[in-house]
């Protein structure tokens, strides 16, 4: 019993300070980490900045046992270890919560967390493990329901998870992967407040985010990575989000567009009185009205989950839609099948973009080509044009800056956001007249994200329409003509996005206020 | 306490694939090794015995030949359905089919037509015979969403009934003597063989253009690229606006097709009449998936990996005679490799280790 309580002690104390010396990592010949150092100590949080593909997820997975880097070393307490894989990386007190996650939805949030824990008991494991969620809970001001099934919870609910299942593993120092892009803007303010909770606790965060607001928010430090090398790090307090993105890109960035105005065109996309069901069969989307016009970029604001994604699908043809219309151009494209609507000049950017937008284990220049290989370009009756499929493939990864070292290369091994970036060259490289567009710029580094807002600028001047789901409310009023406030599938308010109403839009979100 | 964990592996090279089967197959053959042992079996001599019995002499090799060629058919047509996930464990009653439909066009038209009109109209009957009976659990599936690995292998057992309903029944053949089986096929619709061996040219002139026609289509035509697109990620296939029904519909009818040629095969080559099941076809319907599988899902591999299978089928029915060993030894050499080409795969996409400790946290 004494032995076991001095045991207690002597993990919590375990990392004081972690050192990462000289590492580096290349896939087939490739570098994608050089030379790369980095510490931490027990109290600190250090942000992990860099453009995509410049190599932060390897060098956190290296951390976390899931990679062996090819040179370096990495230091606990000033000792020497080697991680060879995530549960040496577990009991040394490293934990990591992967930007996507790996829970089982079907399963309740006690029964997750129980499937990882090493203390799990054979016989009766939830009365254990609840009353273990319990503490976490209380300590770290937590507000978890542990009977929810997974599927039931937001995205920053099964984040939470992710982060109780580390600490109760004894984690010390926590590695998250991207852990705001898909989180409500209050849930990310909830996250900080947690996050600030554990330092003060003496816990250790390495925090990857494209959002410098966040980084320059909760870092004390941040380190910045450019193609795999360092390219400077700083105290927070000695820098300023315009210094950090210079660091990073090279350049200047330009954090405010001026969208210039525009007469809006023709009508494009019409909807009447949808009706749309969710996965589990229950209505999702409440009789759903609205116009699109060329030249308009119309977004749609909401706290995720209120029928966003049924609305996007619905208009792409991928969930069948109850009752009601949607016209494009004045043709009927209710229920018509994915190609059909694409044909009619609709392009889609997921919502879960690893889900629906790739097919992970194919070429890059296979993905590229997802929803158009049907078209004459790409194949004739029945053969596929492959000379033209890579071409094509070169031109999207060099106009949208697809960091790769060849288009001959399977998707799962692009970083996150360069998927996104070949999603997106993929969509928006024919002139789509609608397009829709789930969270543009989940993922993007912050030059990727002014190249993309300053497309969809271009687009709306030639004469497309857009239509964007975004939970960045900054990046709604900055793009968008006119804004609809969503809420449990109805829209609350339709209105230009220089209404002064629109100060209420906090209300309309949380379902208080309807215009 | 010792823990067994796994994680994916992110890092797959092409050597490290090539590896991997060349282990499992070395592993099989040592579990293979230790069944003989326990029957009394020198393992060493039996494993050289069925390798040479097979490919060691002229007349062992024709024979393995002669096996191949169904299995390279089968399998072929395994490699596409199988691109898709689309788990067709069927082919068995669909080499049944092929072969009825072939017999039926054989005995009906067979007196009427000249060889070069009947042998590829046998063919197209065989083909259409396999196809039908291989898109039903296609529907089935896309349909109704019943899982095809039992729809498959259930039409396994009613086409083999109904085959043998037939035989003893309305098809019987008077040149039988009251024995189950329909009379002989015409001489028209009878496959020509090489000289000296039971090798059917014809059939394994199909054989071989099919694999390499089907690589093509898996490889360069849109068709092949909806079927990867499906097997790889269904919601990207739904996305994309890839019809499921037409695909599904296109693979499972080429699969089944391919079976069924292989049945016109084995009744117009070598049995010249529809006998009981389990004369026209020794399993080769499973075999093909353990093929299929060794090949990688590459048709062309197939050629080799049929070959490999054939080979065993042979040996093993040359050592079932020089050691006397039972029929069934050949189903435990083949189901021990397919085993471990399964294992092997897993352990190619998944790091495994083993974690010694005796500590307890929090
Ligand atoms: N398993 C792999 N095989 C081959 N290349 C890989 C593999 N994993 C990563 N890479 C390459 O290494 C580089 C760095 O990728 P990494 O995922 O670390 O980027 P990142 O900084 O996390 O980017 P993002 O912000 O987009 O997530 C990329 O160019 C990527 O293509
Ligand atoms: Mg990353």
């Amino acid at each position: 019993m004494l032995s076991r309580l001095f045991f207690k002690k002597s993990i919590m104390k375990k990392i004081k300070c972690l050192e990462m010396k000289s590492i580096s990592k290349s896939f087939h010949g490739i570098p994608a980490n050089q030379d790369i150092n980095l510490s931490i100590e027990s109290g600190e949080i250090v942000g992990l900045l860099g453009e995509n593909g410049a190599g932060k997820t390897t060098l956190m997975n290296i951390l976390y046992g899931l990679y062996q880097p090819d040179s370096g070393q990495i230091n606990i307490n000033g000792n020497r270890i080697r991680i060879n894989n995530p549960v040496e990386s577990i009991s040394h007190g490293i934990g990591m919560v992967h930007q996507h996650f790996m829970l089982i939805k079907n399963h309740s949030v006690i029964e997750n967390i129980a499937l990882g824990y090493k203390g799990t008991p054979f016989f009766f494991p939830k009365m254990k493990i609840r009353e273990k969620v319990h503490l976490f809970s209380k300590k770290f001001d937590f507000r978890i329901d542990p009977d929810k099934k997974i599927w039931q919870l937001s995205a920053g609910e099964q984040q939470r998870v992710e982060i109780i299942k580390a600490l109760l593993n004894g984690a010390a120092l926590l590695i998250l992967d991207e852990p705001t892009s898909v989180l409500t803007p209050r849930e990310i303010k909830e996250l900080i407040s947690i996050l600030r909770g554990m330092k003060a606790k003496g816990h250790m965060i390495i925090f990857i985010s494209h959002k410098l607001d966040e980084i320059m928010e909760i870092c004390d430090r941040v380190i910045v990575l450019q193609k795999g090398k360092i390219a400077g790090s700083a105290d927070t307090k000695d820098t300023d989000k315009k210094s950090l993105a210079r660091m990073m890109v090279g350049r200047d960035v330009v954090f405010n567009i001026n969208k210039e105005k525009l007469a809006k065109g023709k009508k494009v996309l019409s909807v009447e009185n949808i009706n749309v069901n969710g996965d589990k069969g229950l209505p999702a989307l409440n009789n759903i009205s609205f116009e699109l016009f060329e030249n308009e970029i119309l977004g749609v604001a909401g706290v995720s989950g209120n029928g966003q994604r049924e609305l996007a699908e619905a208009i792409t043809g991928i969930r069948p839609i109850l009752s009601g219309k949607v016209k494009i151009k004045g043709r009927d494209i209710t229920n018509k099948s994915p190609r059909c609507i694409y044909d009619n000049g609709v392009s889609h950017v997921p919502e879960e973009r690893i889900r629906f937008g790739i097919a992970p284990g194919l070429f890059l220049y296979d993905n590229a080509i997802l929803k158009q290989h049907h078209l004459k370009k790409f194949s004739s009756r029945y053969f596929l044009r492959y000379n033209r499929i890579k071409n094509h493939t070169k031109t999207i990864v060099n106009k949208f800056k697809v960091s790769t070292h060849s288009i001959n290369t399977r998707v799962r091994n692009l970083s996150g956001g360069n998927i996104q970036k070949l999603i997106l060259g993929r969509e928006v490289s024919e002139q789509p007249q609608l397009l829709v567009a789930s969270h543009p710029t989940y993922g993007l580094d912050v030059g990727a994200t002014e190249f993309l807002r300053k497309h969809l600028l271009e687009l709306r001047k030639q004469g497309s329409s857009v239509l964007l789901f975004s939970e960045d409310l900054e990046e709604i009023f900055e793009l968008c003509d006119r804004i609809a406030v969503i809420f449990d599938g109805r829209f609350m308010a339709v209105l230009d996005s220089d209404d002064e109403r629109l100060c209420d839009i906090g209300l309309m979100m949380a379902g208080s206020k309807k215009i | 306490m010792i823990k067994i964990k796994t994680t994916n592996r992110y890092d797959i090279t092409p050597f490290r694939s090539f590896m991997t089967i060349v282990l499992s197959l070395f592993a099989a053959l040592m579990v293979i090794s230790i069944i003989f042992l326990i029957v009394g079996v020198n393992p060493i001599y039996a494993i050289t015995e069925i390798f040479s019995g097979s490919f060691g002499s002229v007349y062992g090799f024709k024979e393995t030949v002669t096996k191949a060629i169904p299995l390279i058919l089968i399998g072929t047509g395994l490699t596409l359905a199988f691109r898709a996930k689309f788990w067709n464990i069927g082919a068995e009653g669909q080499l049944l089919m092929g072969a009825i439909f072939a017999t039926w066009a054989g005995l009906h038209f067979g007196q009427k037509l000249p060889p070069v009109l009947i042998v590829p109209l046998i063919f197209l009957a065989g083909f259409i015979g396999g196809a039908f009976w291989g898109i039903i659990p296609a529907i089935l599936k896309i349909k109704y969403s019943i899982n095809e690995v039992i729809s498959t292998l259930m039409l396994n057992y009613i086409c083999a009934e109904f085959l043998t309903m037939l035989i003893v029944g309305p098809w019987k053949g008077k040149a039988r003597f009251g024995f189950p089986g329909t009379n002989n096929l015409p001489d028209s619709a009878i496959l020509g063989l090489i000289p000296g061996s039971r090798i059917h040219y014809a059939t394994l002139t199909l054989a071989l253009i099919f694999a390499v026609v089907l690589c093509v289509i898996i490889y360069k035509t849109r068709f092949g690229y909806e079927t990867r697109v499906v097997g790889e990620n269904p919601d990207a296939g739904k996305y994309a606006g890839i019809n499921f029904l037409k695909t599904t519909l296109i693979l499972m009818a080429v699969s089944g097709g391919l079976a069924g040629v292989a049945g016109v095969g084995e009744v117009a080559g070598i049995h010249h009449y529809l006998g009981y099941p389990a004369s026209i076809s020794s399993g080769y319907g499973f075999t093909a998936i353990i093929v299929a599988w060794l090949a990688k899902l590459n048709p062309v591999y197939t050629i080799i990996s049929g070959l490999f299978f054939a080979g065993i089928l042979v040996g093993g029915d040359a050592i079932q005679i020089s050691l006397g060993l039972p029929a069934a030894t050949v189903d435990i050499v083949n189901g021990t490799l397919l085993i471990f080409l399964i294992m092997g795969d897993y352990f190619l996409n998944h790091k495994i280790f083993i974690q010694f400790s005796n500590k307890s946290r929090i």
